[in-house]
Order: structure tokens, then C-alpha cells, then sequence
């Protein structure tokens, strides 16, 4: 017999449970660009990539949390637009001010949602639709529904220029470092099992003596700040606080743990997938730029979203032909 | 007197039964103390061709709801079909054969909205989608299909015919107030009397149910989605109409969220199984009517926002309660 | 000796409706102590109050001579008190491991969870109970048998002091139910107390020690087991004469046996993904088939193949000889009704009215302009409440107000008037009380003389034995025999269940 304790990489790439396809997807993609653009494997593209990226691995990342307990969260752009005009506001007083002070304002938009959904009982969309609106409108008001430009005297800027040894943007690494801290609380933390067993089942979780509560409200808090900090990234990136951005942010990040494998109606999914999703959906635009920039097709901005739409249709029909297919094995 | 009291005693107030009717009370209570010029019938021919819109949208999304689904896509086909209209009568079909031009330019943007309805009956119904993300596809890449096919370009028009949808009047009263009347009279006979409603009824109270006792569940899903698509693509061509311009990037932008929010505001249960036509219009009313007052008191659009977002909550933690 | 646990005096009222009144119940350390009554007498209320899922209005809970204030499940399990739910109540997409150590994982010094001393753990308590599975694999991929086991695990692992089974053996078949019961026997050997909730009589002599029996919310009486017999039980469960349910012996479904008629439905050699691999049998005009067989051995699932629910991947269902049945719609244009068994999540649609309920199978025949008949309705509708004696308040009462029985005649009713050639039963009488009971045989016996065949599914062995004309025997997924009335006993019944497994199996 297998040794089931052991670290098993196939199944670590399923993600606990299926659609590793995300991963060889990925790394096809990657090396297509690398064969047909000359610049591709660059660094320059590498860590602008990476950095105009960052913001929707998070906010994927914080949405992996909540789909996992079969919620949803459709807040998070407009937390996203909000947070980017709070940490503008904030960046005079420097970075130590503005990050944390915006993700504490996302992390109270999270707590909104926790609350209407965990205490108020409302329906997770609903809940979020209803945050969604109030930030947007909150995101005009405090703004003026104008750009709040950061300043740039403040080191503030460092955030997306100075770059920790030499190579990586800031962004990046405090990317990683919070992909990294939330895998560890998925799967090596109660709370994160707790998480997984709500999506698996919610009224058997409370049988079992679970704190269904905390972990819920958690979930909605985390993908707040998660929300928060993708604001400070969006603010740095665009050198402005951006009250109208993070219009269809939802989307992505949906489509991001989507294509990861996640199952929407949760109890199975993985960081780690979420990431790579995100990576996946990004690189598709990537590739799209490369080839507007060769001029073997010509497609506007507004194609964007057509085919973001057109990518979730494809991610959700082979989703559902998994989920058939693993249903058949489980009876 | 006497007589009063017994209408009193029977009547126990519930707020999740009358609370949609005690706010329009209140609202209009306000509105006659503090809105100047309130009593305009200039202000009644505003609020109603702005209610209608919402109004047309909220029946259909009802009729979703009732399924014990949601459509997001609403607003996007909405823009979809507005920006279809003015392509067709603008185009040297369209302005050579003025007649044909119209009846196509109303005809042909309402079938592509119902085309839309199915593919997201197909989706949630066949393919077992949840709604909410099955809705979402069209929800980004409909109004991007709008944006595409006018490169972003506002359209203006001219064409007193079409105009009509937007600024005709009957009777005095806009051609839009009447439009909602009918559309609703024949929803709610197709909910109350018909086979379909009944089908439709028994699908959102009892999916597993409803289809062992032979209900074609699939086509009664599909059917649902249709109806609000096709009810969305007619609101976007009248509001085209008012405006006598397309703007695909803001025809119908949040009108999802004004839809769902008149339905619960109208009663219709989210977990499916109930579908309160008239309830919906109600709805839309007190939703329309806190825009206004916002407004007309001089608080920003934005806050507005902020106003509709607590009303929703309100209107479905009531409701919870109701379902208890 | 101070008992485990002392409940008295306790009151709990659900939105003015009084579900309990002074009942009580004491349980001694390390005893099999049972509760029974009739649905409705407030067995299942009492228990969630014991274990924090309600809270209650009055009275007493003691654990060992203390004040016992639990407010949630989570609180109960850590004061010693695990449940084990009649719906199981575990998570089937998550591992085995996850799902016996949930919330109470072992730790590496980090404070995180260390996965290998809790597959380890986990492997530890199973094999306790005979049971040797790779624990990292998904709980759904294992039968109900193996994750009612693993529930119980999970109770055991939290060092309950007892452990409240509800109706845990309702979904096992005999081999399980008899693991099952070998467990308790080692609880109890350790001192474990176990509350054990079941409505098979026959169980609780098997393995219980002390009964308490309820009725109305109250408690009637507490008995030694050894010192009850079963009509005594039964009476004060009824709260019925004794020497009357004597009288009443016979279900109401033996009656007269009518020559049966023409064959209307064949069943030739069905397989399907659900189980059924070569099932044959036919259904004729005026009789009533009983389909026999342990759980899992393919009842239900041989009723949804005849009724075009699940897709059949061999052989073929021939209605008067012609194929074939696709889909339910279909199933009920040919003439055909199927009551199912779990009448919350596939027969009722709770917000809707009596009227709509019984009416929904047969709209497209009520279909006049694409409008519902409303007069023809309700019409229609009078006269199966009045028929089948539905205690309604009216045709517009919705169905969610009414009891279990008379949801479950209006969902008879559903069927009924269709007029259907065949009825497939399954389980009607599960969750009546007796009254409704008799009622609903003596309606199926009363159609069944009018020429209706009904194919009859029931755990009830004396039901099945009473009623069907003929009995086709399961066993996983094949039809094995067929048994003939009259002339079938329990006992021939149960013997044709075990002696062809045995053939099978050599």
C-alpha cells in the first residue's frame, strides 16, 4: 500500500481533488510565449506581469477562501476601488501608514459582509451585492469620484519600483508572502479545515461541534483584506487612488479559482490552483498583447471582456463535465 | 367607527408582508412634505418612465427568481439590444426602407435577447450551472459585445417612430406606464392561471419533486431565463428610446441590482417557489421613488448608491425572518 | 448510583405550539437506554435540547448530579455527549481522517496540524471497530455502513460518556446493523452510555437495557426492557387498550386476493449506474408485487429505472409489450405513479396548497387554452379529500401545515388521480402514525380491488408479507426469486433474502 502520508505530488497538483490540467495548461502557455515572442521570457515582462498581476492572485486567492465554504463575494472590486483611494490619501504619511490603513478599510468592508451574512442571515450574493454597491458609492464619495494621485515624494512609490534584491517589485513578494500564509491555514490550521468542511457540508460541520460562525465570518473578513491589499497594488501600480476601477474583478477572481479546480459549490479546492488560475488567466491577455503587438490580430479593449466571458464559459463547461464525472466515482 | 376597529384588529401588521407598502407611504409622505413640486404631473411622467424600465426588468427577474435562480445579466442584455437598434435603423437597410427598418430594428434586438435567455437557461438548467455564475458570463461579455459591435461609440437617432417607445403618451399618461400595465397583466395571468406558471411555481418550491411528477423541468428553467431576456432587450430598446441615443457602456449598467432588489422588495422569495408580479412593480416603484428623493434633495448619486445597497439588505433580512 | 444524565421537568414550545410538556429522562452510566414513541411524541425535540440544538423554555438537565447548561453541539461533544444523527452528519468530499479529528486535530509544536499522527489516530480507533480503510480517501467514496462506523469513530474519539444514536441502523442492512450493534456492546463494556433512538421494536430488545417511552410530549413511562412485552410497549406508545391493538392484528392491506389480470408491465434484465445489474419481473392488472430485499439490494433504484429516472445501460421496461420509458413525463403519460420515499425532498412543494399538490402530476391533462381548469380543479380535488379523508382546512391550506399521514395522502392522492395502470409505492407508510397508516393500506387495498397494480417497496417485512400477491426477492442488483402468496412468511421471506446471497456468492 501507499504510503498516504507522504507528500504526493499528483495529488497536491489536483489540488485535493481534480483538474491538475490547470498546472500543464500553464506551463504550455508559458512555453508557447517563450517560442514566439522574442521578449516574452524577458525580465522586464516577467516582473511587470507579475506585478500588474499581483492584485488579482490576492483577490483570487481571498475568493478561493470564500467559494470554499460555497459562498460567494462580489464585493471585491469596488473594495479593491475603495482601498486604492484610501492608501492615496494615505501615502503622504508613508507606506506603513497607507498599506496597513487600507487593508484595514478592506477588511472592514469584509467584516460587513461577515456580518450580514453570519449574523443577518442574508444570501452570501445578495450580502456582497448590497457591499459592493455601498463601496462603490463610498469610493465616490470620499473621492469625489475623481483619481486621487499618491505621493510620489512619499515612500509610498517604493511599493511598486524598488525592487528587494535586485529583482522583484515589492508587490510580488508580499504576494507571495500571503499566498504562502494562506496555504499554510488551509491546510495545516483547524480554522482552514473548518473552511473546507463548511463547503462540504454546512449543517453537518455544526453537528460535528464545528464554529461554523467563525470560520464564515473569517472567510468574508479575509476576502476584505484581501480585497484591501489588491487596493494598495492598484493604487501603487497606477500611481493613483482609482474610485471607478475593479468592474468585473469578481469575474476574474471567480474564474481564477474556477479554473484552478475549485468546486464552486465548495469543500474542495486548493491555494495553490487559485494562484495558478489566476496566472493562467492573466497570461492569456499577456499572450493577446504580444500578438496585437505583432499585428497578426488587431483587437480592442472591449474584446477583453468578451473573452473573459467567453474563457469562464469554457472553465465552467469543463468544470461541470468533472464534477459529472467525479460524482460517477463517488456512487 | 366600529367598522375601523374590526378592519384594525384583522389587520396585524407584519413588515414582512407590508412593509413594501408602508414605505411607499412613507416615502410619499416625505416626498409631499420636503420634494418641492412633488405634485407636478411633469414629476409623475419622470418618475414613471424611469420606473418602467426597472419596473419591466424586475417582472422578469421575478419570474427567474421564482425558479430559485438569478439573472445578472440583465443590465449587459439590455445594452446588448440597445445597441443593436439604433446598428439596424442606421444602416443602408434601415434608412432605405424606413418601415422595414423599424420593425426590424425593434424585432431583431429583442430575438438576440432571447437567444442570450437561452444560452443561460442552457447553461443553468442542462449544464447545472449555478445560476449566478452561469448569469455572470453575459453579465461582463454582454456589454462588451455591445461595446464591440459600436467600437464604444455613442449613437444618436432620429426616428420619431422608435422614439415613441420612450416619449409617447396615451391617454396623457406615458406610453411606457401603459407598456408596464400590459406586460404585467399578461405575467401575471401566464403566473396565476396558466400551465406554466404552475410548472414554474413547482419547480422553485420542488426541483426533485416537480420532475417526478412529469414537469419538463429543463424547458420551464429555459422558459423562465427567456422571458426576463427577452423583457431585458425590450427595456433596453425603451430606454434607447427616452434618450434618443445608445451608450452601450451605460445602458443598463446596475439595472441587475435595481431588478433584484425590486423583486425582494415585492416579496418574491429568494429560495424560489414564489412569484409576486404586481409585487415587483411595487417594488420598483419605492425603488425609483428613493432615487428620486435622493435626488430631487440634492444627495449625490453616489450616496444614492450607498441607500439602494441598505434597502436591498433590509428588504431580504426581512424576508429571512418571514421564511422562519 | 447518581445517574449520567437527569432531564426533568423539561417545556419547550416552538412558535406557541407546545412540543413538550414535563417530559423527562434519566439514563445511568454505561446502560443501552432507548426512546420511543410515536412521530410527533417529541422523542427527537427532547434529545437536540440535550445536545444544545435547542434551547429549552423549562426544567431541569443534570450530567452526574450537575447543572448541565449546554447552548451548542460543540459544548455538548466537550461536556461527553456525541450524537449520531439519522441523516448523517458528516462531510463525504472530505478525507476520512478529516472527518473523525475534525476540530479536535493533533498538533505539531507549531500549533498546526500534524497530518500524520492524525492519519495514524484515525487508523487506531477504526481498527478498534473492525473496520481497515485508507483514511486519506474521501468519506463518500465508502458505503453508508462504513460512514455511519466512521461517525461512531468520531463519537468515541472525543471520549464521550454517551453516545445518543437516531435511528442509526435505518439505512443498514442486517450484516451492518449487526457490527453495529457489537459496537454498542463494547461501548457499554467500557462504561459508555448510549441513548438509542430507533422505531424496530425488535432491535431495542436485542440490545437495549432500559426504555422510556413518550407520548405527546411527555414521558409515559421508564421500564426495564426484560420486564416489557411488545403489545405493552406498543400500547402505551398508542396510548391504546392493549387487548384492542391485539384485535387489530392484521394490516389493512390482506384482504381479498382477486385473480390477477392481464400482464401490463414486463421488466426484462435492467442495469443500470445506480446498482441494478440484471433485474426481470411483470406487473399485472390487479395485483400487488412487493419487491423484498436488504438495503442496497436494489428496490428503490429498481423503481426509478421503471419510472425513467435513471438511465438504463442493459434491458429494457415494456409497457402492454411495447417499449419504452425514458422519462418520468413519459412514465405518467403510459399510465404509471411513483410515490416516492422521501416525501420532504421528492414528493411535497411545501409553499404550495393542497390543491396544487395533488394536481400537479395531472396539469397537462387539465390543460384548457394553456390555462389550468380551475372548476374541473377544484372539483377534482374535493373529491379526493373528501374520499381519502385529508384532515385539511381547506383545498388552500398549504401543504406544509398539514401532518406527516396527510401529506402523505395528498400525495397519494397526487397519483390517485391520474388514474393510473400501475403505482409504484415505496415505503408509504414510513413516518405515518398508525392511524394513517391503516388508512393509507386499506385506500391502496380499495384501488387495488378497482383493478390498480401496485408494485410495493417496504422495509416492513409484515406489510410486504400481508400485502403483495407476489414478492420478488433483490439481492445486489439481481432478482433472485419470487415468492407466492399466500404462503409466505417472515421468516420464508427473510430465508429466500439470505439463502440465494449464498448461492450467489459460491
Amino acid at each position: 500500500m501507499l504510503d498516504n502520508t507522504a507528500f504526493d505530488l499528483r495529488r497536491y497538483l489536483q489540488g485535493g481533488g481534480h483538474s491538475y490540467g490547470v498546472w500543464l495548461a500553464l506551463i504550455a502557455l508559458i512555453v508557447f510565449g517563450v517560442l514566439r515572442y522574442e521578449n516574452f521570457g524577458g525580465a522586464y515582462n516577467i516582473s511587470s506581469f507579475l506585478n500588474y498581476n499581483a492584485m488579482f492572485i490576492v483577490i483570487s486567492v481571498g475568493m478561493c477562501f470564500v467559494i470554499l465554504t460555497g459562498g460567494i463575494d462580489l464585493s471585491v472590486g469596488s473594495v479593491a476601488a475603495f482601498t486604492s483611494v484610501v492608501a492615496a490619501y494615505l501615502s503622504p504619511m508613508g507606506l506603513q501608514v497607507a498599506l496597513p490603513g487600507a487593508v484595514l478599510a478592506g477588511l472592514a468592508f469584509g467584516a460587513l459582509n461577515a456580518f450580514f451574512v453570519v449574523a443577518m442571515n442574508i444570501p452570501p450574493f445578495i450580502a456582497t451585492l448590497a457591499t459592493m454597491l455601498g463601496a462603490k458609492g463610498g469610493a465616490l464619495v470620499i473621492s469625489g469620484a475623481q483619481t486621487i494621485s499618491i505621493d510620489w515624494t512619499s515612500n509610498f512609490t517604493k511599493l511598486g519600483m524598488e525592487q528587494v534584491w535586485g529583482i522583484l517589485p515589492w508587490t510580488i513578494v508580499i504576494t507571495v508572502l500571503v499566498v504562502a500564509a494562506l496555504w499554510i491555514v488551509l491546510e495545516r490550521s483547524s480554522l482552514g479545515r473548518v473552511v473546507l468542511a463548511i463547503g462540504g457540508g454546512e449543517d453537518a460541520s455544526a453537528m460535528m461541534g464545528l464554529n461554523v460562525t467563525r470560520a464564515k465570518a473569517f472567510v468574508y473578513i479575509l476576502s476584505g483584506g484581501c480585497a484591501g491589499l489588491a487596493g494598495v497594488f492598484l493604487a501603487s501600480g497606477f500611481g493613483a487612488g482609482q474610485p471607478l476601477e475593479g468592474v468585473g474583478w469578481e469575474l476574474s477572481a471567480i474564474a481564477s479559482v474556477v479554473v484552478g479546480g475549485t468546486l464552486l459549490t465548495g469543500g474542495m479546492g486548493s491555494v495553490t490552483a487559485t494562484v495558478a488560475g489566476a496566472l493562467l488567466l492573466g497570461l492569456v491577455f499577456n499572450i493577446l498583447n504580444f500578438e496585437n503587438g505583432r499585428g497578426t490580430i488587431s483587437l480592442s479593449a472591449y474584446w477583453q471582456m468578451v473573452i473573459r466571458g467567453g474563457f469562464l464559459f469554457a472553465v465552467i463547461i469543463l468544470q461541470s463535465r468533472l464534477a459529472r464525472a467525479a460524482q460517477k466515482e463517488l456512487h | 367607527m366600529s367598522m375601523a376597529s374590526t378592519v384594525c384588529s384583522q389587520f396585524r401588521f407584519d413588515p414582512a408582508r407590508h412593509g413594501a407598502l408602508a414605505a411607499l407611504v412613507v416615502i410619499l409622505c416625505f416626498n409631499l412634505i420636503v420634494t418641492p413640486n412633488f405634485l407636478h404631473t411633469q414629476t409623475l411622467f419622470v418618475n414613471i418612465s424611469q420606473v418602467a424600465t426597472i419596473a419591466i426588468v424586475a417582472m422578469g427577474m421575478t419570474i427567474v427568481i421564482a425558479t430559485g435562480g438569478i439573472d445578472l445579466s440583465v443590465g449587459a442584455i439590455m445594452a446588448l439590444s440597445g445597441a443593436l437598434a439604433p446598428l439596424i435603423f442606421l444602416s443602408p437597410f434601415g434608412l432605405a426602407n424606413p418601415g422595414l427598418g423599424l420593425a426590424a430594428a425593434i424585432i431583431i434586438p429583442i430575438l438576440a435577447a432571447l437567444c442570450c435567455g437561452i444560452f443561460n437557461g442552457v447553461m443553468v438548467s442542462y449544464f447545472n450551472v449555478q445560476p449566478i455564475v452561469a448569469t455572470l458570463i453575459f453579465f461582463i461579455s454582454g456589454r462588451g459585445l455591445a461595446q464591440v459591435l459600436t467600437n464604444g461609440n455613442l449613437q444618436t437617432i432620429s426616428n420619431p417612430s422608435f422614439s415613441y417607445l420612450g416619449t409617447g403618451k396615451i391617454l396623457g399618461l406615458p406610453f411606457q406606464g401603459w407598456l408596464v400595465l400590459a406586460i404585467a397583466l399578461v405575467l401575471w395571468w401566464l403566473v396565476t392561471r396558466s400551465m406554466f406558471g404552475r410548472q414554474l411555481l413547482a419547480v422553485g418550491g420542488n426541483e426533485r419533486a416537480a420532475r417526478l411528477s412529469g414537469i419538463p423541468v429543463e424547458r420551464v428553467k429555459i422558459g423562465a431565463y427567456v422571458i426576463c431576456a427577452g423583457l431585458s432587450g425590450l427595456a433596453g430598446l425603451i430606454v434607447v428610446a427616452i434618450n434618443s441615443a445608445s451608450d452601450a457602456a451605460r445602458i443598463g449598467s446596475l439595472m441587475e441590482l435595481d431588478a433584484i432588489a425590486a423583486a425582494v422588495v415585492g416579496g418574491t422569495l429568494l429560495q424560489g417557489g414564489r412569484a409576486p408580479i404586481f409585487g415587483a412593480i411595487l417594488g420598483a416603484v419605492i425603488i425609483q421613488l428613493v432615487k428620486y428623493t435622493l435626488l430631487a434633495n440634492g444627495v449625490a448619486d453616489e450616496v444614492a448608491l450607498i441607500a439602494k445597497a441598505a434597502i436591498i439588505i433590509g428588504a431580504v433580512y426581512l424576508q429571512q425572518g418571514r421564511r422562519d | 448510583m447518581t445517574d449520567l444524565i437527569e432531564m426533568s421537568g423539561i417545556g419547550k414550545a416552538f412558535a406557541g405550539v407546545v412540543a413538550l410538556r414535563d417530559a423527562s429522562l434519566a439514563i445511568r452510566p454505561g446502560e443501552v437506554h432507548a426512546i420511543i414513541g410515536q412521530n410527533g411524541a417529541g422523542k427527537s425535540t427532547l434529545i437536540k435540547i440535550l445536545t444544545g440544538v435547542y434551547r429549552r423554555d423549562e426544567g431541569s438537565v443534570q450530567m452526574a448530579g450537575e447543572d448541565l447548561t449546554i447552548s451548542t453541539p460543540r459544548e455538548a461533544q466537550d461536556a461527553g455527549i456525541s450524537t449520531i444523527y439519522q441523516e448523517l452528519s458528516l462531510v463525504p468530499l472530505r478525507s476520512v481522517t478529516e472527518n473523525v479529528m475534525m476540530g479536535y486535530e493533533p498538533r505539531t509544536r507549531l500549533g498546526l496540524i500534524d497530518w500524520k499522527a492524525a492519519h495514524a489516530r484515525t487508523r487506531e480507533i477504526l481498527a478498534r471497530f473492525g473496520v481497515e480503510i485508507d483514511v486519506t480517501r474521501q468519506l463518500g467514496r465508502y458505503s453508508t455502513a462504513i460512514q455511519q462506523l466512521v461517525a461512531i469513530a468520531r463519537a468515541v474519539s472525543l471520549d464521550a460518556r454517551l453516545v445518543i444514536m437516531d435511528e442509526a441502523t435505518s439505512s443498514l442492512d442486517d450484516q451492518e446493523i449487526e457490527t453495529l450493534f457489537s459496537v454498542v456492546r463494547e461501548l457499554k463494556k467500557s462504561g459508555v452510555a448510549v441513548l438509542y433512538i430507533s422505531h424496530f421494536l425488535s432491535e431495542l430488545y436485542e440490545i437495549c437495557d432500559r426504555v422510556t417511552i413518550m407520548r405527546d410530549g411527555r414521558t409515559v413511562a421508564t421500564h426495564e426492557v426484560a420486564q416489557t412485552t411488545r403489545l405493552g410497549l406498543v400500547s402505551e406508545m398508542l396510548g391504546r387498550d392493549a387487548s384492542e391493538i391485539a384485535a387489530a392484528g392484521q394490516t389493512a392491506l390482506s384482504g381479498e386476493r382477486s385473480k390477477p389480470g392481464a400482464t401490463l408491465l414486463e421488466v426484462d434484465g435492467l442495469g443500470t449506474r445506480t446498482g441494478l445489474r440484471d433485474v426481470s419481473f411483470e406487473i399485472r392488472k390487479g395485483e400487488i408485487v412487493g419487491l423484498g430485499g436488504l438495503l442496497g439490494s436494489g428496490r428503490t433504484e429498481s423503481a426509478r429505472a421503471i419510472f425513467g429516472l435513471d438511465k438504463l445501460l442493459r434491458g429494457e421496461v415494456r409497457h402492454h409489450a411495447a417499449p419504452v420509458i425514458d422519462t418520468p413525463a413519459r412514465a405518467i403519460a403510459l399510465g404509471m405513479g411513483f410515490l416516492t420515499e422521501d416525501r420532504k425532498a421528492d414528493g411535497i412543494i411545501p409553499h404550495m396548497s393542497v390543491r396544487e399538490n395533488i394536481t400537479l402530476a395531472l396539469l397537462p391533462r387539465l390543460r384548457r387554452f394553456g390555462a389550468v381548469d380551475r372548476a374541473r380543479e377544484r372539483e377534482l380535488v374535493q373529491g379526493y379529500i373528501d374520499a381519502l379523508q385529508i384532515k385539511t382546512s381547506g383545498m388552500e391550506q398549504p401543504i406544509r401545515e398539514l401532518s406527516g399521514g396527510n401529506q402523505q395522502k395528498v400525495l397519494l392522492a397526487r397519483w390517485l388521480a391520474l388514474e393510473p395502470e400501475i403505482l409504484i409505492l415505496d415505503e408509504p407508510t414510513r413516518g405515518v402514525d398508525v392511524g394513517a397508516k391503516f388508512e393509507i393500506q386499506s385506500i391502496i387495498r380499495n384501488q387495488v380491488a378497482k383493478g390498480l397494480a401496485v408494485l410495493l417497496i417496504s422495509s416492513e417485512f409484515e406489510e410486504l408479507v400481508e400485502g403483495a400477491d407476489r414478492i420478488v426477492v433483490l439481492q445486489d442488483g439481481y432478482s433472485v426469486t419470487e415468492l407466492q402468496n399466500p404462503g409466505i412468511t417472515e421468516s420464508a421471506l427473510i430465508g429466500a433474502m439470505v439463502h440465494h446471497h449464498e448461492r450467489l456468492a459460491s
